[in-house]
């Protein structure tokens, strides 16, 4: 299962790439995407929304399920990924890069230091399974 | 995955296939392989396979068989041919739905009723209870079948090669007939649950070896491997109700758009009669609808229906449409409302507009 070595991870299985400006891209992993199905149809939130860390901030609607997205950390979202308002396939297929769901300016750094790292979600995954 | 979950005698190849197992009515099935956008498009355009083993099937054995399952079930029983299958709904003494069945009259003396998965049980009590005294013995069979669905306008094409003794284009839609499949013996309905032509298998021995052959010859070039997440969407298109959705012991025939399965004028009385007469003369309180959704979003069921701010109702089935590219559902609305062409549904907050219909959402080109 991909899973890039500099993204960050949250056990609710969004991912989230620093930006190195003060801001992140946030989206759901490669493991989550596979456990949902053919996504349909993502609810984005608005511009400007602030995030609060573990609240829902959208939805994620596949086939056969819905579900809440989660905060990994706390910010306003300067950006959302208006493409996947056309494509919300591209959760499936590109869920770490042209799938992408908001960009956030990041609130407290000290948030993207307490999500997991590539390996510690890898662990966080095989717990689950097992 | 919970121990007390029933297995498919073709779990393990469903794994193999690298199915993905779900708790569904007491048993571990697949709900998808591939992608159920993938299945339901394949299923529409070429053809694809289902494990249905989890169905229940009853046998009713005897000289008065006919007879007496016409004491059970609204729709006539008595005017079936040999090889005839017939869908209907069985009731409560108050005209609620126990259960809808496809009714096979095999033989004078013999009918074979496919039954839902999660009703097995409540049905064969109900059966047994409202047997007549007459020469018919009823029996769960339930255990001695694998049943598989083949469907798609390739299926007959696809069976065709492994079926020896008769001709499977012979075979008119709801006949059935037992024939020799990859060298095992079956009986071969032409019934489905998808919209689509298509067969139903029931196979009392052997079924591995037809499930075996169909995929080392077809998969994945001509056949879909299908989980029920496909079974369900291609349902829904095809307008076909599901049972504890749209179907419960909740709602009478009528309001879910199945007057048609209730004969009260053929001379002979069954179980809900008088109630289903009331029933209709009283006339129905809700109807149910189908619902397209205008713009972006899923329904799914539960979700309220509003006509200019009233509730009128809700969905009992929801989801996305691979063939309509939008999202569909049903739901029952109250009668002042039910003729209406246009409401909203409330997703998470937020009214969308919805089209309804009275009409399938899809239907096969013929």
């Amino acid at each position: 299962m991909e899973l890039p070595k500099d993204y960050r991870y949250s056990k609710d299985h969004e991912w989230v790439c620093d930006q190195g400006d003060g801001s992140a891209l946030v989206g759901i992993t490669h493991y989550a995407q596979d456990a949902l199905g053919d996504i349909v149809f993502v609810e984005l939130p608005a511009l400007g929304a602030e995030l609060q860390a573990e609240d829902d901030f959208g939805v994620v609607e596949s086939v056969k399920t819905v579900s809440d997205l989660y905060a990994p950390l706390s910010g306003e979202v300067i950006a959302v990924n208006e493409d996947l308002e056309d494509a919300p396939e591209l959760v499936n297929e590109s869920p770490y890069e042209k799938g992408w769901i908001v960009r956030v300016k990041i609130s407290d750094p000290s948030e993207l230091e307490s999500l997991m790292d590539a390996a510690g979600y890898q662990a966080f995954l095989n717990d689950g399974e097992s | 995955m919970a121990e007390n979950l029933l297995r498919v005698p073709l779990h393990d190849r469903h794994v193999a296939l690298g199915g993905r197992m779900v708790p569904f009515a007491g048993y571990e099935m697949p709900v998808q392989f591939s992608g159920i956008k993938d299945e339901h498009l394949a299923v529409r355009a070429g053809a694809g396979i289902f494990d249905v083993s989890h169905m229940g099937e009853v046998e009713v054995r005897g000289q008065d068989a006919i007879a007496a399952v016409d004491a059970l079930v609204t729709n006539d029983v008595r005017g079936l041919v040999d090889g005839q299958a017939l869908y209907t709904t069985m009731c409560a003494p108050d005209g609620g739905i126990i259960d809808d069945l496809i009714v096979y009259r095999l033989a004078h003396d013999h009918v074979f009723i496919c039954v839902n998965a999660a009703n097995r049980h409540k049905d064969v009590a109900f059966m047994k209870e409202h047997l007549p005294a007459m020469d018919a013995v009823l029996e769960d069979t339930s255990d001695i079948y694998i049943q598989l669905a083949i469907q798609g306008p390739e299926a007959e094409a696809l069976l065709s090669p492994l079926n020896s003794d008769a001709e499977l284009s012979e075979l008119a839609f709801f006949r059935c007939q037992w024939m020799e499949v990859a060298g095992v013996r079956a009986l071969v309905a032409r019934t489905g649950y998808t919209g689509e032509d298509g067969f139903e298998l029931y196979i009392p021995q052997g079924g591995e070896a037809i499930f075996d052959m169909l995929v080392e010859r077809y998969v994945p070039e001509r056949l879909a491997l299908c989980g029920l997440g496909a079974r369900d969407t291609l349902r829904l298109e095809a307008r076909l109700p599901l049972y504890g959705q749209e179907l419960s012991t909740e709602v009478n025939p009528f309001e879910a758009g199945l007057g048609w399965v209730v004969k009260l004028n053929t001379g002979h009385d069954f179980v809900g009669k008088d109630a289903l007469i009331a029933a209709k003369e009283a006339g129905v309180t809700r109807r149910l609808r189908g619902v397209r959704l205008q713009g972006r979003g899923v329904l799914r069921p539960g979700y309220p229906i509003f006509v200019n701010d009233t509730q009128v109702g809700q969905l009992t089935s929801g989801g996305f449409a691979p063939t309509l590219d939008a999202s569909i559902g049903l739901g029952y609305i109250d009668i002042e409302h039910a003729d209406v062409s246009a409401a909203e549904v409330e997703i998470r907050g937020r009214r969308l507009p919805v089209a309804l219909t009275k009409k399938p959402f899809y239907s096969r080109p013929r």
